[in-house]
């Protein structure tokens, strides 16, 4: 995590004449003129901030060779949150993408003083995670293993190993921890202002003092900034203002949402130890004790994430009262308690300042970066979680990529900013939602974890029905859908409880619903899928969807295509499936939190001057999936119409009524790979429809499911689901899709050229499923994702998705097998007989359990019969 | 308020002229109406006599409930024990209730009856019994209700934050009601809390018209006869007012064409009246004015009277019945208090040094305002300077000196009996009814005349208490709004630490912060400031601290007994929004 910064900065601020004229002293000629010269009229870049993240950016960006860059900063350069953050540079983080930004950010700063000649206090302290429960430690070795297959290290050490480390730490609570020795302290003022100072080096132009107004925008494309100094001309826009990202996102005639919000938060400086601790010593996260203590200075910096935070500028305030927030020491005191708990000597410490200094959070606790789905040009990197330190070099690097290649070299898709959309951008939704998101940040993260502010805003007409009858509800994209529904006669714990790296305790809930779906047939709510429909006067649908699409949608009337919408580089830009309603007319599904960012991509490869409709229906259909073998009875009753395979093959949408309600689309798919059929209902006749199909499905045994068991029944059956198995940098040769893609269908489609080349010199992962072996569901941790995989002994991957099968009885992790060479490390093709030749260990939390790889789902799951001998009296009941 | 106590035999009555030392209304431990006394035609001693099966019809159901359950029979034992022995475990000095000599008379059959049971039917020795935390709580939060004003996008224009509620009942049913709507013809926000006395029928007719009647009398000309004029031709009507309801403030289906038939006419008076000058509406005089409407209203239903015989009952108890009223009515900085009777408003002030002050925006209608007693006498002859309040209650009965409702002290003795002879069956049974008060000379006695107040919201006004007198007469006004203030700005009273130059370490610092909290802690028990204020009122021991037992043993009593120990109370705490007000100031 990350933090704040000493007042070092704000002391030299006042006792060093050289901080009021920073660029004379310290920077190029260019920067040196900030303050007397207007502004250019013209320019390529304008970045907005001067924190670490705009510097960040400037710097890549000219580093890549992007020269002609403006930055603007309202105030001073590095003064807002980047004034006050702690320094510590920690690469401990959850996800894999952010263990890559702060290992970058931590050898750029590490490299920073000699290539600029500023010091930059940049010393490895390394940094100690402490677990005082046993489940924060399964969290803290779910890491390490995380961040050795990456190549830092870090090691899971003994509560004795940690007193050794440190001096000062009381150790007879913990269970274990876990260092990491090339962690980092960095002044991170001085890290922002060295790399200002070498972008203006390479040409970079710095004003500080200039505020951005808003910026100006033309048929959707940025055409310049208007500042307080004047207009500047400009095709790409970088918006790093931070904590007033969002309001300058606002402030445009085409306003960009940018769903971030300021809390603010504390840290503790004190006076020297009597004998001053010394500046390597480690940084301290004790996230059970929501703390962080670092050395400063001979004494200690320490703040933390209290589980009542106190949101602020939610009407959006300038800046000015950043300066003015008070310290409020009842509100540290749980911090400051957690504190001495953990170091009792410091109890005759002399206490410094209370510091208090805003920090931006986002409604998902991931940083925010990309480009406006609505805006060509506006670039946005900030939302940084109160890690902006540990993720700048990283994070400044990524987007400058994207903006030089049109990509980033990683994905970082859990990152874009089109995974939001206005939807999120409420003040109110914002305030909720970094409550919770705060002391989330110190809080257990286990799987399956939902949050609990800013809910029910998106709704199915149904989910009042499907509350009363037991459903429990995630959240995805704002949309409520149904998990699983707790019988009448069940408990299932309190949400703390209900925290578990092992088996859950829905666990026998989900069986039944899946029991449902391959015996009966069950009804699963899924209105929150992306619905679109395109539809053209002549033949111009057909031909810009193939062309944006890789299989072949020149298909019969009727027919469902499953297709990839890909990139330049092949790569899955989304997954859906299309239906083809008429000759000219397509409505096309696609995962949920698709909705921003695959309208954005077709709006911008749309010819913009054709009669091409493309339109958002996703709120005028409620979907209902019928999943069984019953799902045809249930359906022909209900429409005195054949359903057999014969009338209705799979794969198939016809418009027919469902008992009074006529012109529903039914269509012979689930997305788990059961029999049954999708309905999509116009949304005022869902309850209706909803209501015939339960009373006539009483008969059929049917009852609802949720998610779950959808999940469980589409990971047993290899189906891969994009944003969680499939990204931007997965192609469909890469996952056995071949069949999905038809590279002779008469026409070029985008990332047609890249498959080809694939398919010639054969692809580098591949998608494979895993059936763990010794893994004992009711006693051993449960596989999440992300969890490393290895071949013979050697890393190959991670796994992307996983879920207990209840038809193998066994665990299925999905996952890539990468082929690295034990020389280089490079990446090598990798055969099915590569895939087929190796054992396979997965590693859950630093315990490996054998798998067995498999390349192509097990084709017994797709044709299950009950044995006769198996029937029981149960089965005569109704569900 | 009170019991009405005609059910029975009434001993409280009785006891309360035979025993009139009992002035002190919180040392009144008579289960009785002590806002009404109802004499007895039999002298003093076939009194005793009569005395004496009354305590044994009070505590038959008691008989019952023991065996249905030790909670009443542990819980009448606590009282008992508490009372009228002297309690080994609750010296008698800490109480505020002290026993009363003259209780010592009227409690002894009592002691016998409990005797007298505990051989014959108990073998085992009753067990001690207290309320747990958490079923305290359950009471205590039952009536609970919260309305925050919604806040837009982040700006929140009115001046009122929002108000907290709640009520506790020692009447069985409760005789307090209260209400909170807001204006939507006008801007502005109607709280009130209405105290009743024989029966809950006018304190519940007040309850949910009253406000109608305000907001009639606020509207402008204009929107009065697009309402008028939208009745007329079957349109829908413009709404009047948003109303905040705890799920148990109920409105009376049967009633409501009556009330509205009553309320066009009104406002259809009120348009014939219009001068065609569009003058401002004085906030004062319109809620005189709706006041004595309403009062004129009730009296006028019971008078005329309805086909509907449930209806024509109804509106014979809503008349005869009585009800106080206390009303404020606040928009932006402008804040009136209507009252009449004796709940009372209060208004919590925030003094620079960060302590509370009270202020108190009402005065009460009784005999302990002397201007009341002035206005009494004069409104009367010389000859009736003497009976017109007789301890301390009007004509020696009733104790508010104004109130909505109560016929008996406004209508002419013949206008009562006619109405009573030509009314129902229950009305003519009904002793109380029948009664008339004694020296009835010249009516009305009564009036439902409010007295206004008016205040400008200053920044340090920080909340206003509406209250029955139940919380009054066992809490004194400054620590009602000490414990509220306290309450509502929960650790910002206390001056914010700030380490300045001064040489502190992590551990002073760290003792001093845990020992701010401690003192805070009791505070975050309740959501409710009103709940909290209760708490303190029932529980409270001499030092001013919430004593877990006593509230325990004062909320198991039995509904029989409650009445005996506290009023019904009703609080409803209205948070003002200092930024707002202070936003109104410096626009001037």
């Amino acid at each position: 995590m990350m933090f704040y910064r000493l007042l070092s900065i704000v002391q030299r601020q006042r006792t060093n004449p050289r901080w009021q004229n920073w660029s004379s002293a310290r920077s190029s000629a260019s920067a040196a003129e900030a303050h007397s010269i207007t502004l250019p009229t013209q320019t390529q870049v304008v970045i907005c901030g001067g924190g670490v993240m705009g510097a960040s950016v400037a710097y890549h960006l000219s580093k890549m060779g992007w020269k002609d860059v403006v930055l603007l900063e309202q105030g001073r350069l590095a003064a807002g949150s980047t004034r006050f953050c702690a320094g510590i540079l920690s690469t401990a983080r959850h996800l894999t993408i952010e263990q890559k930004m702060a290992d970058y950010s931590n050898k750029l700063y590490h490299q920073l003083e000699q290539e600029t000649g500023i010091q930059t206090g940049y010393i490895r302290t390394g940094s100690i995670c402490l677990a005082q429960t046993q489940d924060r430690l399964i969290s803290l070795k779910r890491i390490n293993s995380r961040l050795n297959v990456i190549g830092i290290p870090s090691e899971i050490i003994s509560p004795k190993k940690v007193a050794e480390l440190h001096p000062l730490l009381n150790v007879h609570d913990l269970v274990g921890a876990m260092h990491v020795p090339e962690d980092a302290v960095v002044s991170s003022a001085d890290v922002a202002l060295a790399l200002a100072s070498a972008a203006s080096q390479n040409g970079v132009q710095i004003y500080d003092r200039t505020t951005v107004l808003h910026v100006m925008v033309k048929k959707g494309q940025v055409t310049g900034v208007e500042t307080d100094k004047g207009q500047i001309e400009c095709q790409y826009f970088v918006n790093c203002a931070g904590q007033w990202a969002y309001e300058l996102g606002l402030s445009n005639e085409e306003p960009v949402s940018i769903p971030l919000h300021a809390c603010e938060h504390f840290y503790l400086l004190t006076r020297p130890l009597e004998t001053p601790l010394p500046s390597n010593t480690p940084t301290i996260m004790d996230s059970d004790g929501r703390i962080y203590i670092r050395n400063w200075q001979g004494g200690i910096l320490s703040g933390g994430f209290e589980k009542n935070p106190k949101p602020l500028f939610t009407e959006g305030k300038n800046q000015l009262e950043i300066q003015n927030l008070q310290e409020d020491w009842d509100h540290f005191e749980p911090l400051l308690s957690s504190l001495l708990r953990r170091m009792p000597e410091l109890e005759t410490l002399e206490i410094m300042k209370l510091v208090n200094c805003p920090e931006t959070f986002t409604p998902d606790m991931r940083c925010i970066m990309g480009e406006s789905p609505a805006v060509q040009g506006y670039f946005v990197l900030a939302g940084m979680n109160s890690a902006g330190l540990s993720f700048g070099g990283g994070a400044g690097k990524f987007l400058a990529e994207w903006m030089v290649h049109g990509y980033p070299s990683e994905n970082v898709w859990e990152l874009d900013l089109k995974r939001f959309g206005a939807l999120q951008s409420s003040r109110t939704f914002l305030r909720h939602r970094v409550m919770e998101v705060m002391p989330l940040i110190c809080d257990l993260k286990v799987p399956r974890w939902d949050f609990q502010t800013g809910r029910q805003l998106r709704t199915s007409p149904l989910y009042d029905r499907l509350d009363a009858q037991g459903a429990r509800w995630m959240e995805k994209h704002g949309f409520e859908r149904p998990k699983y529904f707790v019988p009448p006669d069940k408990d299932l714990l309190a949400l703390e409880q209900s925290k578990t790296f092992y088996k859950p305790d829905w666990f026998d809930i989900v069986e039944s619903e899946v029991k449902c779906c391959k015996e009966a047939v069950c009804v699963i709510d899924m209105s929150s899928f992306t619905k679109f429909e395109i539809t053209s006067t002549g033949d111009q649908a057909l031909e810009i969807l193939q062309y944006l699409f890789s299989n072949d949608l020149d298909v019969p009337v009727g027919h469902i295509v499953h297709t990839g919408m890909l990139n330049e580089g092949g790569g899955y830009e989304n997954d859906c499936s299309i239906a083809r309603l008429n000759k000219r007319s397509f409505f096309m599904i696609s995962p949920t939190d698709q909705q921003v960012h695959c309208w954005a991509w077709l709006k911008k490869h749309m010819p913009k001057d054709s009669n091409l409709v493309l339109e958002d229906v996703t709120w005028k259909y409620t979907a209902l999936n019928l999943i069984g073998p019953r799902a045809v009875d249930v359906l022909s009753e209900l429409s005195y119409a054949p359903m057999t395979p014969d009338h209705f093959p799979s794969l198939f949408c016809k418009e027919m009524s469902v008992g009074y309600a006529n012109g529903i689309r039914v269509m012979s798919m689930t997305h788990t790979g059961e029999p049954g059929f999708m309905l999509y209902i116009p949304i005022e006749y869902a309850l209706h429809v909803y209501n015939e199909v339960m009373s006539v499905g009483q008969k059929y045994g049917i009852r609802n499911a949720g998610y779950y068991a959808l999940r469980s029944l589409r990971i047993e059956k290899f189906f891969a689901f994009w944003g969680q198995d499939l990204n931007t940098l997965t192609t469909p040769l890469e996952c056995g899709r071949e069949s999905r893609v038809k590279l002779d269908k008469g026409m070029d489609f985008i990332g047609r050229d890249a498959l080809l080349q694939q398919r010639q010199n054969g692809v580098y992962k591949r998608f494979t499923m895993f059936i763990l072996d010794d893994h004992d569901t009711d006693l051993d941790l449960w596989p999440w994702w992300g969890e490393p995989i290895y071949r013979n002994g050697q890393y190959v991957g991670k796994t992307t998705s996983s879920a207990y099968s209840y038809s193998l009885e066994r665990h299925v992790c999905l996952g890539f097998v990468h082929n690295f060479s034990e020389d280089t490390g490079e990446e090598q093709v990798v055969t099915a007989d590569f895939i087929n030749r190796g054992e396979y260990e997965i590693d859950i939390a630093g315990h490996r359990f054998q798998a067995k790889a498999k390349l192509y789902p097990i084709a017994s799951l797709f044709t299950h019969k009950r044995r006769k001998d198996d029937m029981e009296m149960s089965d005569l009941h109704g569900k | 308020m009170g019991r009405f106590c005609c059910r029975c035999c009434c001993p409280r009555g009785l006891w309360m002229l035979s025993a009139p030392c009992c002035d002190d209304r919180r040392m009144c431990v008579c289960p009785g109406p002590r806002r009404i006394g109802i004499p007895v035609r039999s002298s003093s001693l076939p009194l005793f006599s009569d005395a004496m099966p009354a305590p044994t019809q009070l505590f038959f159901p008691l008989i019952r409930n023991c065996e249905l359950s030790r909670v009443y029979g542990t819980a009448c034992y606590c009282y008992h024990k508490h009372l009228c022995c002297s309690s080994p475990y609750v010296p008698q000095g800490r109480l505020r209730y002290t026993p009363h000599p003259a209780y010592a008379t009227f409690c002894r059959p009592k002691e016998n009856w409990w005797q007298y049971t505990q051989g014959r039917r108990y073998a085992s020795t009753p067990q001690k019994f207290y309320l747990t935390p958490p079923q305290v709580n359950s009471i205590l939060k039952a009536n609970e209700y919260s309305f925050k004003v919604p806040e837009f996008d982040g700006k929140n224009v009115s001046s009122v934050l929002g108000f907290d509620s709640n009520q506790l009942p020692a009447n069985a049913p409760i005789e307090d009601r209260r209400s909170a709507a807001t204006c939507l013809q006008t801007r502005g926000m109607l709280l009130g809390v209405f105290d009743g006395h024989a029966g809950c029928a006018c304190s519940q007719a007040v309850s949910e018209r009253l406000f109608y009647y305000i907001a009639v009398s606020l509207l402008p000309y204009e929107t009065l006869l697009e309402i008028e004029n939208a009745v007329e031709s079957g349109r829908a009507l413009l709404p009047i007012l948003q109303w905040h309801k705890h799920p148990n403030d109920y409105f009376s289906k049967e009633a409501s064409k009556l009330y509205f038939n009553s309320l066009r006419t009104y406002w259809q008076e009120l348009i014939d009246l219009n001068t065609g000058e569009s003058s401002d509406i004085d906030v004062k005089e319109a809620l005189i004015n709706a006041f004595k409407r309403l009062d004129n209203d009730i009296s006028l239903e019971a008078q005329v009277g309805d086909p509907n015989s449930f209806l024509n009952y109804l509106v014979l108890r809503v008349a005869f019945s009585g009800a106080t009223a206390c009303v404020a009515h606040v928009d932006g900085v402008d804040l009136h208090v209507a009252n009449t009777g004796d709940s009372r408003a209060m208004l919590g002030v925030q003094e620079e040094d960060g302590s509370w002050s009270a202020v108190t925006l009402s005065n009460d209608h009784n005999a302990q305002n002397e201007r009341e007693l002035e206005r009494l006498k004069l409104e009367h002859p010389k000859n009736e300077a003497k009976s017109v309040v007789k301890q301390d209650r009007l004509l020696g009965l009733l104790m508010p000196f104004r109130a909505f409702g109560d016929v008996k002290f406004k209508w002419s003795i013949d206008l009562q009996k006619r109405v009573i002879e030509s009314g129902p069956d229950q009305l003519n049974e009904n002793e109380y009814t029948k009664f008339i008060p004694p020296n009835y000379y010249t009516p009305p006695y009564l009036t439902a005349e409010p007295e206004v107040t008016y205040h400008r919201l200053r920044p340090q006004d920080k909340f206003l208490v509406l209250a029955t007198d139940g919380l009054w007469e066992t809490m004194h006004r400054q620590d009602v709004v000490r414990i509220v203030g306290e309450y509502l700005t929960g650790m910002h009273h206390q001056q914010p630490i700030a380490v300045g130059g001064y040489k502190v370490t992590l551990g002073q610092m760290h003792g001093l912060l845990t020992e701010r909290r401690t003192k805070m802690s009791s505070v975050f028990e309740d959501q409710n400031a009103a709940t909290h204020l209760i708490r303190h009122a029932v529980g409270n021991n001499e030092f001013g601290t919430v004593d877990h037992e006593r509230l325990s043993k004062m909320l198991s009593l039995p509904e029989e007994l409650a009445r005996m120990y506290r009023d019904d109370i009703t609080i409803i705490v209205v948070q003002f929004n200092s930024h707002v007000v202070g936003a109104y100031q410096n626009q001037e």
